[in-house]
Order: structure tokens, then sequence, then C-alpha cells
């Protein structure tokens, strides 16, 4: 066997021992809700059948929801003009829980007047009608502070959806640049590059969580970790099934195989369960201009922009960075001209692992840690460096912030009343686009077609 | 059969040494044909017919588009423009199985055996209208066993003349290079052509296979089928061909019989201005022998 | 330790339903990409149309369940025409990339609260196997030692391995005649088939919708078998331990989807029940600062994964393959 068991076999050790000291210890602020006058302390859950309806104001999805204490809330039976079943003044955490005798329809209205100043319901409407088919608590929420932002407007929602768009695409260009640096040089559809990026993401967590360094340091410590873990993946695995001739589909389901292997091991060490960092968690956020944004948005703004803008110029201009461009063009041609194609492979692997890492770290900042990150994320990915051309550096870029943008602004958009694309599955827009490009113009809206025969 | 053979040869006499010069019995007729690569013209080419019942050679040095000529004609690729036609029907847009059904098939530059396929398997498979093949029957062994037979049969014999009978139950993915090219030309012959497109059937053959393989082209065509190739040989070319066309950077620069051809400026220019710029085709020259070479060691081995 | 135990969760999931459902799938994967060489990598949405064809036509629009099993059949056929008009032109890779991607597609639409009332949300939906339980000719379940059903699953087995059966015969049946002469020939050179007269869209096309109203019948099946439609059920991973089992058995040989799903429930079951047993008690084989019984249950996935990569590196013929006739290299 040409392959080095032992190579891999350290390496998925090494991973494992070094995911091992961390414990799962997540880290959760509660917000102090305002207290309100003449309202409960606590209204307990009914025990049996209830209805129970907990008020926040949503503050138009800008901060924190917060409880609205001091509302009274009555439960019909039926209609509006029903029979009463029981009325209640919310607690401190914005709840009532009325008990109810069955099954069958309610009819709960909140009295407007009571309503503390300043606080309004989105929709307008007072009352609302239930179905209650559950043996213990049915839930049910009067919109409050959410219309805010549906009156302010459309305009508003876009840009922040398109600010949204632009980081979440900022963040896939990174992976993306990766993948194509990958495919570019090895023709390698590489399944378990979600793992990379989960990868990044669970070492940064490791260093802050398991031994207390601060976040950045983690993060820049993360990226070197990936680096080397690209470098060695490729010596002990890729490089030596390249050698013994394995074809480009066997690789395929190698990675896919990898790609299992790598997530069971998170989830192995790290758990199942959703993880924050220490440090930069909620941060407010502060308005400029049209748009808002919190300071960890700026950052990573700042950093992908910097890192795509570093890694384009060295392309262009450094030795190195022409020598990837000339495998990734023609292998054999640039082997046969004196490149060591190895030695480049190798330099692309390491770079590619280390986007992808930091792709890993800026996500682990903007959101959470979850040993499914970056699998979620593949698809995406996927999407991004298929739309701009597979194995086109430029073309991985613009796809990836398109398709950022779209994902996120695709739900916003409404045509005729209808949202084409559901809030709550807004991936599949993006998905959408990827199976259309793919039909439409598979070489990228930036590749060229390719030569046949 | 011979005679018609000796016709369409002595009708060619009267053919004027003119690119895309008309023949009184053209098999393909084609017109404005062009295709290009990016800015690359590959295929450029104004007017070309080829005559029925003969052997027509398409040469010109690497890169001159003959097999993107082929491609086109065949449906394997699509052109910027440009229309042709086949015993008078039109084939633009036609995809490449449709072509072959009509009686045009091609074999390929760089063998396409199914090596996972037997010998016979492979040769079963160029069979057409085959009940086997539809899905519905297919799984009723009853509804196309009898067709399975006389097709196996058919085969049996196009193997025993291409001297491939020995191999029969081999996967073809054991077979040597010159072997190869036998049994994809055995398997065109299971569609039963008209028109048979080779496109360098000697490149990567031993020459010992060489007469043989030079013997089975003339065979096509004295059973009245038509033979268009694509060929670097020169020798190959002087010796079968009755019909020479020339192609130079995407066009056709010269047409004749190959003692005219041979003698023609345009052509000499062709060649030599690309054997003055690169060193490609000695390469590929070098390469061929290489391959030869390890072929012959191979067989000796066997 | 039981070793008793361990042996009856092995064999009875390699006999289970949950194999019958991965043989029936890795059948239709088979003449995917076993044959014809069709990488998809979307059986999982298949089998999600095929399930919620069935559970949709029964419990939302009321329908019959023997209408709501045609209509099932019948969405899968359109699911192919619709995803192979376009994609089957396209290199192995892109094919890929575009079944996952439309898997995915149906996986988050059938599950998105915003059609809840027609496919019932993220818990999917029920009452629909009421006929299909009604059947059920067993008055018990069934216990031998090595192996037990109960009275439901038993019911389900005798169906589904009827199911089997029957697609094996098809697929050798199919397999050995021309027709599948020229997907075995399209697995390896389309080009040297359309030169020879044959049209391979329309082959592929065939293969694809074969192999899809397999996908559509274990998603059917699937989601008989434990009477409830759950679109997290239909993910892309299904579809890669779908093909892991594959592999195993060995591509392109009429049996070995068959022997495969046994074989990988086999192992996946056995390997938990294994480290479950040695995690759990008093007084573990495995102490838990090694391995808690959570991490337990996830060490048959981490075999399955380095499995599936040593199989495909040393013997991507799979077990029982023959490496002469199986062309899993190229493009």
């Amino acid at each position: 066997m040409h392959l080095r068991p032992a190579t891999l076999l350290t390496a998925i050790l090494a991973g494992l021992i070094l995911l091992a000291p961390v414990t799962a210890n997540a880290a959760t602020t509660p917000t102090p809700s305002p207290t309100a006058t003449g309202a409960p302390e606590a209204n307990p859950i009914v025990d049996g059948q209830n209805i129970t309806v907990t008020l926040k104001d949503l503050k138009g999805g800008k901060g924190e929801a917060v409880p609205v204490p001091g509302v009274s809330l009555t439960v019909l039976k039926d209609s509006k003009t029903g029979e009463e079943i029981g009325t209640q003044v919310t607690d401190q955490a914005g709840r009532v829980s009325i008990a109810i005798p069955g099954n069958g329809v309610y009819v709960i209205t909140l009295d407007k007047d009571t309503l503390p100043e300043g606080v309004e319901l989105s929709g307008g409407e007072s009352d609302l009608t239930i179905t209650a088919r559950l043996g213990g608590s049915n839930f049910a929420t009067f919109p409050i502070g959410a219309a805010v932002a549906d009156k302010v407007a459309f305009t508003e929602k876009l840009t922040n959806s398109i600010v949204a768009g632009l980081k979440k695409g900022l963040i896939i260009a990174l992976a993306a640049l990766g993948l194509s640096l990958i495919f570019g040089t090895t023709g390698l559809t590489n399944f378990a590059h979600g793992e990379l990026i989960t990868f990044g993401a669970i070492i940064t967590y490791m260093f802050n969580r398991g031994f207390g360094m601060p976040v950045l340091a983690a993060g820049v410590l993360a990226i070197v970790v990936s680096a080397a873990f690209g470098w060695a993946q490729d010596r002990g695995l890729w490089r030596p099934l390249r050698s013994r001739g394995t074809g480009l589909i066997a690789m395929m389901i190698v990675s896919i195989g990898l790609a299992l292997l790598m997530r069971s091991i998170f989830q192995y060490t790290f758990g199942s369960s959703t993880q924050t960092l220490t440090q930069y968690v909620a941060q407010p956020r502060t308005d400029y201009g049209p748009v808002s944004l919190s300071d960890k948005e700026i950052a990573i703004f700042g950093i992908s922009i910097v890192a795509i803008v570093i890694v384009c110029i060295g392309m262009m201009t450094t030795r190195l960075g022409k020598a990837m461009r000339a495998v990734s063009d023609n292998p054999a041609l640039s082997a046969s001209s004196g490149l060591r194609v190895d030695g480049v492979i190798s330099a692309v692997w390491i770079l590619g692992t280390a986007l992808t890492g930091l792709a890993g770290v800026l996500l682990a900042i903007n959101d959470q840690v979850n040993f499914q990150m970056g699998f979620k994320l593949l698809l995406l990915v996927f999407a991004g460096v298929t739309l701009g051309g597979l194995g086109t550096i430029w073309g991985a870029l613009v796809g990836s912030i398109v398709i950022g943008l779209i994902v996120e602004v695709a739900p916003v958009i409404e045509l005729w009343g209808v949202h084409p694309v559901p809030a709550s599955i807004k991936d599949v827009g993006a998905l959408v686009v990827l199976i259309l490009i793919l039909l439409v113009r598979p070489q990228g809206i930036l590749g060229r077609a390719q030569r046949i025969g | 059969m011979a005679a018609d053979v000796s016709t369409a040869r002595a009708a060619l006499e009267g053919v004027p040494r003119e690119p895309g010069a008309p023949k009184p019995d053209p098999i393909v007729k084609g017109s404005n044909i062009t295709r290009t690569f990016g800015g690359l013209t590959a295929v450029d080419v104004d007017h070309i017919e080829v005559q029925r019942g003969v052997i027509t050679a398409l040469i010109g040095p690497n890169g001159a588009g003959k097999t993107t000529l082929f491609n086109l004609l065949t449906g394997f690729d699509e052109p910027d423009q440009g229309e042709w036609d086949f015993n008078g029907t039109s084939l633009g847009k036609v995809p490449a199985y449709k072509v072959a059904r009509l009686g045009m098939v091609r074999t390929f530059q760089l063998t396409k055996v199914l090596s996972k396929l037997t010998v016979i398997e492979n040769m079963r498979l160029g069979a057409t209208g085959q009940r086997g093949e539809k899905f519905f029957s297919a799984a009723f062994k009853s509804l196309w066993s009898a067709q399975e037979d006389d097709n196996t049969k058919r085969a049996d014999g196009l193997l025993e003349r291409f001297k491939l009978d020995a191999k029969r139950e081999d996967f073809a993915g054991s077979l040597s290079g010159g072997q190869r090219k036998l049994l994809e030309m055995a398997r065109a012959l299971m569609v039963d052509p008209e028109l048979i497109m080779l496109d360098e059937p000697m490149a990567g053959v031993n020459p010992a296979l060489k007469q043989s393989l030079l013997g089975h082209v003339k065979s096509l065509r004295d059973e009245g089928r038509t033979v268009l190739f694509v060929e670097h040989d020169m020798d190959m070319v002087r010796d079968i061909s009755d019909w020479v066309i020339v192609m130079a950077q995407g066009k056709i620069v010269a047409e004749g019989t190959p003692q005219s051809v041979m003698a023609d400026q345009r052509v000499i220019d062709a060649y030599l201005g690309a054997h003055h710029d690169t060193d490609i085709t000695e390469v590929d020259i070098a390469e061929i022998e290489a391959e030869a070479d390890a072929e012959l060691d191979e067989e000796t081995r066997e | 330790m039981d070793i008793g135990t361990i042996v009856d969760a092995a064999f009875s999931a390699a006999l289970g339903p949950q194999a019958i459902v991965f043989a029936i799938a890795a059948i239709g994967l088979n003449v995917h990409f076993g044959y014809t060489g069709l990488l998809n990598f979307g059986q999982a949405g298949f089998m999600a149309v095929g399930a919620f064809g069935l559970a949709v036509s029964v419990v939302t629009w009321d329908l019959p369940f023997w209408l709501g099993l045609v209509i099932a059949m019948f969405a899968t056929v359109v699911l192919a025409l619709v995803l192979g008009v376009p994609t089957l032109r396209l290199r192995a890779d892109y094919l890929a990339i575009a079944t996952i991607a439309s898997s995915e597609i149906l996986r988050l639409v059938f599950g998105a609260v915003e059609f809840k009332e027609t496919f019932g949300g993220s818990n999917g939906l029920t009452g629909f196997a009421r006929t299909y339980q009604s059947l059920n000719p067993y008055d018990g379940g069934l216990d031998i030692g090595v192996v037990s059903f109960s009275r439901n699953d038993l019911w389900s087995i005798t169906v589904g391995w009827s199911i089997v059966a029957l697609g094996c015969l098809l697929i050798w049946a199919l397999m050995r005649s021309p027709w599948g002469r020229v997907l075995r020939s399209i697995r390896e050179d389309e080009d040297a088939v359309r030169s020879l007269g044959k049209n391979v869209f329309a082959y592929k096309m065939q293969a694809l919708v074969l192999g899809g109203i397999f996908g559509g019948l274990a998603g059917v099946f699937h989601v008989l078998k434990q009477a409830s439609a759950v679109p997290t059920d239909f993910n892309t991973t299904f579809t890669f331990y779908a093909y892991a089992a594959l592999l195993m058995g060995g591509a392109a040989r009429v049996l070995g989807p068959v022997v495969g799903s046994v074989l990988f429930w086999f192992l996946i079951a056995g390997l938990g029940s294994f480290f479950s047993q040695a995690t759990g008690g008093t007084d573990p084989l495995i102490p838990a600062s090694i391995m808690t019984d959570t991490q337990a249950s996830l060490v048959r996935f981490i075999v399955l994964g380095l499995g599936l990569m040593l199989l495909m590196i040393l013997r991507p013929q799979g077990i029982f393959g023959d490496r002469r006739e199986i062309a899993i290299d190229g493009r």
C-alpha cells in the first residue's frame, strides 16, 4: 500500500487529542427586564390544558426582545363574543397562562389601553384566534415591535439584508477560494471542505474556552493549525492517492468518507450542542448612515477583505502564485517545464485550508460554534465556486458574494404579496441559482468555455 | 462492386485540383462551416465535397482542424455556422447518434473501445435496431435472444475477418493499440455504414500491423463503402487514398490525387511551415515510435 | 458484556426494516452509479418525493391509500424527468452537485414552516399507514434468539424483502440484456456509444427514472415502516450512507447493494451495541473519562467514515466485486 496509514492515523489522533480537553460550557447572559407597575411578579404556567401567551417587544429586530409586563389578556371560547374563560395580566416575563376546559377554538383579546407608553401592536389586531389541540400549553403570541421594521420599510430591510449578504458572501468567499484553489490544481471535488470550516471554528473554540486564550489569539492559532492540517492531509492522503493514479470520482468518494469521519470526530469531541466563544458574543449595533453594524461585524468585513486582497495580489505577482495558476491551467505542461507540481500542490493545500480555517474562525465569532456548521455551508460554497466558474479565483470571489447576497436578500423580496423564497428556508434561493447556473452556463459567469476533444 | 469503385475513381479524373472542388457523385457536401474556440478559429471551410465509393484522405499539419471538422460533420461538436448534408439529408444540429444511424459512422483518434466489456460484447453493441435495447422488452429474453444470436453470428464473421476471433472473450482493455484500432473499425462495421470516417487509424499502431490495417481499409472501399480518413502517415496516404484534401489553419488549401497533392507547392509550404515553426510534430513522431516499440515488446512477451 | 445482545442487535438490524430501506435505495443507486455511471447524490430527494407523495395524498388530500401509492411513484418519475432533462448533459461532478442541491431544496421545502399546511412542517405527517398496517397477517412478533422482531417489523420485513427480491430479479433480467450492455457502455465512454447510433441521453434518462423509482419505493417503505414522514430523515447524509452500503457490497453487481446494506447495518448496529455496552453500567469496560455513552453511539460513524475511505482506496470494486468490470475512475 502506497498510502501512509501511520501519517493519516497520527493526524487523526492528533486531532482527537487536541480536541479532548474541550468541555462544553456555554455562557448566556440573561437580559434584565424592565419592571412595570401593577404587573404580577410571575404567572406560573398552569398545570393541565392551558393557553400561554408571552408578549415581547421585538424592537424591530434590533437588539434583544424585551418582555412587556402589565398587559391584560382575556381568553374567550369560540368567538369574540363567546364565553369568557379567564383574564390575566402579563407578568415580568410578559407571560400569561390561562387554563382552558378542553380542545377547541379560542379567541384571545388584548386590552390595548393597558399597553405601556410607546409600545404598540404591530399588526393592529388586538385579538387572535387559535385552535387548542395540545394537552399541555397551547402557545400564542401577539406581534409587538415587529411592525416597526415592517413599516419602516422595505428599503431598510433591503439595506440590512444587503449588509448581511455581503458579510455572508465574504465568509463564503474565503472558503470558496480555498475550495477553488484545491479544485483548480488537483481536480478534486472536495466534499470534506465544509469540515475544514468547522475545523477552524472548533480549534478557535478549543484555544479560547479550553486554554483560556483571547479570541483573537485563538483565531490566529486556529488558522495556523488549519494550514498545518491541510499540509498533513495532502501529504498523508491525497498525494499518495494521486501518485497511484486514483480516479477523480474515487477521490470524490474518499472525500465523502473523510467528511463523515471528521464530522463524527467533531461531534465525538465537541458534542452536539451549539457553543459560544468567550468574547464578542452579543454586541450592540451602531448606526452608520443607512446601515447599523456591530464592531465585530466591521472587523469581519475588514479581515476578510484584507485576506482576499492579499491572496489575489499574491496570486498575480508572486512566483508561487504564478506557479499555482500555471499548475491550475495545465499540470502536465507545468511538470514538463520543470515546475515542482507536488510542491505547488502542497502550497495550495496550505493556503486553501488556511483561508477556509479563517472562514471558520470568522463564522465562529459572528455566530456560534457547532459540529456541523461547515457542512451546512458546504453547498453554498459549492454554489459560489460554481457560479463564478470552477477553478477560477476571481470567479469564486464574485460568485460567493453573489450567493451570500441571494441568500440574505431573496427572502426580503416580495412579489405580488408573496415571498417567493420563504424566510425559514432562505438557502433555497441560492441552491436554485446553483442548479440554474449549472444548466445554463456550467463554466460559470466568469469562466471560459472549454474546448471539447 | 469493383466496377463501382473504378467508375468512381475514373469520375475523379475530371475533377479540378482545386480547394472545395465539386465532385460528380458527392456523399457529403458542406459549405461555410466555421468553429472557433475562444478567439482561435479551428475550422473555416468554404466548401467541401466527398466523392462516394472512394477513399478520401484528409491531411494537414497539427492543429489544422481535421479532427474538429470530423467532430462537426458527425455531430460531436456544434459549429458557429455552416451547413452540410449527407446523401442529401441536411445534418445541421442533428445529434451524433442520428448521424450514425443515417450511415455515417466514425472512429476516434484515441480509440474508444469499451475496455471493461469483452471483445464480442463490444461488437454486439454496434448492431443497430436491437429489440433488446428497448427498455420494455429488455427484461424478457425470449423477445430478443434470436436477434442477439444473428448479431453474434455477424460479429463473429467480422472478428474473423479482422483476425480478432482469438480474443473474442477477452476484455477489450487487454488488447494492444493496433488491435483496438481493428476492434473499433470492426465495431463500426456492425452499424453497416455507408460512409466510414477513420480518425488517424495508424496512430500508435506498430509497423507489423500497419500493412494488414491498410488492407482492411481498402477492403472497406472494395465492398462499396465510402472511406474518409485523417492521417499523418504520408506513406499510407500515398498508398491507399484515391483523393486527398489538405487542410491548414482551419481551411482547405489543396485537393487532388495523391500524386498531384504531394507535388503541390501550397502543401509543401503548409507542412514545411509547420515543421519549421514547431518541433511538436517531431515529439509526436518520437512518441508514436516509442508507443509502437512498447507494443512490440508487449506482444513478444505474450 | 453480553455477546448475545450484540449479536441480536446486529442480526436484527441487518435483516430488519432499516437495512431494507437502504437496500432498495441502493439498488436504485446501483442502476444510476454502478451500471450507468450517473453520479446521483440526490437519492434522498427521490425518497422524500416518494414518501411525501404518499403522505400528502393520504393525509392532506384525503385520498385513498392505493391512489396515494400511485401518486408517490408518479411523483418520483416526474422528479426524475424534471431533473434529468437539463442535468444529464452535465459532467459527472456537476451532476453530483446539481442532484445534491435539488435534494436539499426538496428537504427544505418539505420541512418549511410556510408550507406546514401541506407537508406538516418539521414534524412531518402521520396517519397514512393504517391501510398498510391493517394488512398485517401476523398475530405476534418473532424471537428466535439471534434475531427478534416486533409484529409490525415482521410485516415490514416480509413486504420489504419481497420488494428487494423482485427488484433484484428485475435488475438481473435488465442487466443481462442488450439494454444493460448499453448502460454499462455509457458508464465507460458515452461518445463511443453515441458514435454507434445509440441515443445516450434517452438511455441515461431511462436509467435515472428506473433508479429514481427504486429511490421513491425506498422512501415509501421507510415512512410506512415507521408510520410517519419526517423531512429530516431525507438529508444528504442518507445518500452518502447508501453509497457506502453500495460500494461495500460492490457496485454493478445485482446483489451488491443488498449485501452491502445488510453488512452496513450489521456493522452499524453491532458496533453501536458493543460500545453502548462497553460504556454503560456501573463499572464500564471503557471508563467515562475516555468515552461517555453519548460518544459511544458516535464511534460507529467514525468507523464508517474511515471504512468508506479505505474501501475506496483499497477495494473500489467492493468486497465481492471484480476489479476488471467496475470503472470508478476517470471523469
